[in-house]
């Protein structure tokens, strides 16, 4: 019976469809929400920042060795490419280009996703699942102005500081291998980097992607865990929908603004 | 969690984030010098400006004063027209020469700015009258070769 | 939202009124194929102490939500200290919520805060009261259940008898006019569970309050209520006082009432006819 299978599979197609789209509607509703309840929440700074200290604090010390590795890896390989074209000192430039524009935001991106989303995500996943938000509900406080909006802004916040210490320790680290290791000289490694890269197009570019990193995280974050099935397999569930989600969305998301940013700078 | 120890920590690293961005805005971004904003714009026509780029530096005896702001083709010389941002703590004379220039054999094609003994200084919107353009490698060697080749047979 | 003043307004709640909640033919369903809850009647009157009894998702809970406005009937009226409660906007039924207090089922106490900040926090939100009226509240109502010494712990190292017991102090921490208690006895130990069950008969009639009890535990039950409903399937299938529960002979009451395993709510899950099933006629 192939016409009867093709109409199954057609309507599994369009229930899968419509469940998206529900679901899309659902998040940009709640996205709304977000924003409307946030001077609600940030009223109340001291919630928020709890959640710096959450998402951003606990997030320092990954952060921080990740980047000084980063780094040195980078000036590790960079000079061995660099050298065989006589260009060893430009090794300054290579790495402060590669951590301010993309790998600063992107790696340090990645990492919140996956030490503070999915925290920020199973916290409110359970909060939801012990009836911690139905309870505030029905004490007239609004769980998204109490939890989820604090949460949000904490984690906004704290995503371009976090990706602005990377790139500032991936190039520590790069100096330690470069000049200190290596040799090259410290005046060619800082006066190279400083003549290459720009303020407005390279620095300002990178934090302007680190804060959309920091937004996307940040929401896909909440709204899992807001999402979440009531049950501990839901919460888990959406722990795993939040740093799959939130690593592929910045990956998309990078190379969109990087299209629109450098499209004139260094290729054309 | 103590709310003290929590203010003190997201303090500590509000100013650590805050001091990165300094770092890198200053230290590796060169905002002091760059000055992209500031500056007055003086304009050169080149007959080749061969890999000349958008924000390639402007460099007066090796010192950078300014930046490629835009490159245009006239469409009646048929010259590339390139307009300079230029620090206004820096004035040149009117005879200056603007040449295309590239740092090594393999490094960044930056202008030049050679400076004459002219007693009257450029302008905002002031145009360099004498340029010289960039040195094409194989118009150069293909040049060598003709010579050498007429040489030769003239012998 | 507005900042709600402290005190209550007469025109927002009557406690003269006889009725505190009143419900009247409620239908209630997630879809449109499979109700929940079919023509609930129940009127609970004010200062009373009341039971919803029923087997485990027979539609208790869903009661409560409605009471509290988090779900809305697909038809009949829900009526609260004189609102109806579907009616009601955001702020309406948020000013109702400051008047009812609520036991979730396992106590749902807030994990990231102490005790003390668990009982402060509706104070908190709902008052501009000073730092030591907050605490000298908050310890009294700690007193009142006897926990005035667990006040600093946190919730995750309480047993489930002291944190059923925290929440019940939260839950009428704004003194409220209706205290709803989801399961209050589920998973308690004998003694645990008479505190509880005390606890709720002392402080509604203390505080003047009225009770909503949902539960499965008729034993407990019995001995703390005024009035009990039995509701099975969505339909309230009996109600009366204890006395008359344990002299009825509906048997829907007695099987819940001695906890036989047949009866009108029947051992099997509706199947196959058992001849059916095994084939025992076949060929």
């Amino acid at each position: 019976m192939p016409a009867s299978a093709i109409a199954d599979g057609l309507r599994r197609v369009g229930a899968g469809t419509r469940r998206v789209f529900a679901r899309l509607g659902f998040a940009a509703r709640f996205t709304v929400a977000v924003l409307a309840h946030s001077p609600d929440g940030l009223r109340r700074i001291r919630l928020t920042l709890r959640e710096i200290y959450f998402s951003g604090v606990l997030s320092l010390v990954i952060i921080l060795v990740s980047g000084l590795f980063v780094g040195m890896v980078l000036a590790l390989q960079g000079y061995d490419v660099l050298q065989r074209y006589g260009a060893s000192e430009s090794l300054g430039v290579l790495v402060a280009l590669s951590l301010v524009r993309e790998l600063g935001p992107v790696v340090a991106g990645l990492l919140f996703a996956s030490r503070a989303g999915s925290a920020i995500t199973a916290e409110i996943g359970l909060m939801k699942a012990t009836d911690q938000l139905s309870a505030m509900e029905m004490m007239a406080v609004d769980p998204l102005a109490r939890v989820v909006a604090p949460r949000f802004w904490g984690g906004v916040i704290s995503m371009p500081l976090l990706a602005a210490l990377f790139s500032t320790l991936g190039i520590y680290g790069a100096y330690l291998v470069g000049v200190k290791l290596i040799g090259i000289d410290a005046g060619a490694f800082w006066g190279n980097m400083q003549s290459a890269v720009d303020f407005r197009e390279d620095v300002v570019n990178g934090i302007i992607k680190s804060v959309v990193f920091g937004l996307i995280v940040s929401l896909i974050a909440v709204f899992e865990g807001y999402d979440a099935a009531p049950t501990a397999e839901g919460v888990s569930g959406a722990t795993t929908r939040t740093v799959v989600g939130s690593s592929l969305t910045i990956l998309a998301a990078d190379f969109v603004l990087t299209v629109f940013m450098f499209r004139g700078v260094g290729v054309g | 969690m103590n709310r003290s120890t929590i203010d003190l920590w997201v303090g500590i690293f509000v100013a650590l984030g805050l001091g990165a961005i300094l770092f890198l805005s200053l230290k590796v971004g060169n905002l002091l010098t760059s000055n992209s904003r500031g500056g007055y714009h003086i304009e050169a026509a080149f007959s080749n400006i061969g890999g000349l780029k958008l924000r390639a530096p402007v460099k007066a005896a090796g010192v950078v004063v300014g930046r490629v702001e835009s490159i245009r083709l006239d469409p009646t010389t048929y010259e590339a027209v390139v307009s300079l941002t230029v620090s206004p703590e820096y004035t040149f004379t009117k005879d200056t020469i603007a040449s295309i220039l590239t740092s090594g054999l393999l490094g960044e094609v930056y202008v030049g700015l050679d400076v004459g003994g002219d007693t009257q200084m450029l302008a905002d919107g002031g145009r360099i009258g004498k340029t010289q353009s960039a040195v094409v490698l194989e118009k150069l060697i293909s040049q060598f070769m003709f010579e050498r080749a007429s040489s030769g047979s003239a012998k | 939202m507005p900042t709600p003043p402290a005190g209550r307004t007469p025109a927002a709640f009557d406690r003269r009124r006889t009725t505190a909640v009143e419900l009247d033919n409620v239908t209630f369903g997630y879809d449109r194929t499979r109700l929940v809850l079919s023509g609930i009647t129940m009127s609970i009157p004010r200062g009373r102490v009341v039971a919803i009894m029923g087997g485990s998702g027979c539609g208790k809970t869903t009661i409560l939500r409605l009471i509290g406005g988090q779900l809305r009937p697909r038809e009949g009226r829900v009526v609260v200290a004189g609102r109806s409660v579907p009616d009601l906007d955001r702020d309406g039924l948020y000013a109702l919520r400051r008047e009812v207090g609520m036991l979730f089922q396992f106590g749902a106490l807030f994990t990231d805060m102490t005790v003390f900040e668990n009982i402060a926090f509706p104070l908190r939100e709902h008052t501009d009261l000073s730092e030591e009226m907050i605490r000298d509240l908050v310890l009294m109502k700690l007193n009142a259940v006897g926990l005035r010494g667990a006040a600093s712990l946190v919730p995750s190292s309480l047993s489930g008898g002291m944190a059923r017991r925290v929440a019940l102090a939260r839950a009428i921490a704004l003194d409220p006019m209706l205290a709803m208690y989801d399961e209050p006895f589920a998973g308690l130990d004998p003694i645990s569970l008479g505190i509880v069950g005390q606890l709720i008969r002392k402080l509604n009639d203390a505080l003047g309050i009225t009770s909503v009890i949902v539960t499965h535990d008729v034993y407990e039950s019995l001995k703390i209520v005024d009035y009990l409903y039995f509701v099975s399937e969505g339909r309230i299938v009996a109600q009366g006082t204890p006395a008359e529960v344990r002299a009825s002979t509906d048997p829907f009451v007695r099987q819940f009432v001695d906890g036989e395993a047949d009866g009108p709510v029947p051992f099997h899950v509706k199947a196959l006819p058992l001849e059916e099933e095994f084939a025992l006629h076949a060929g």
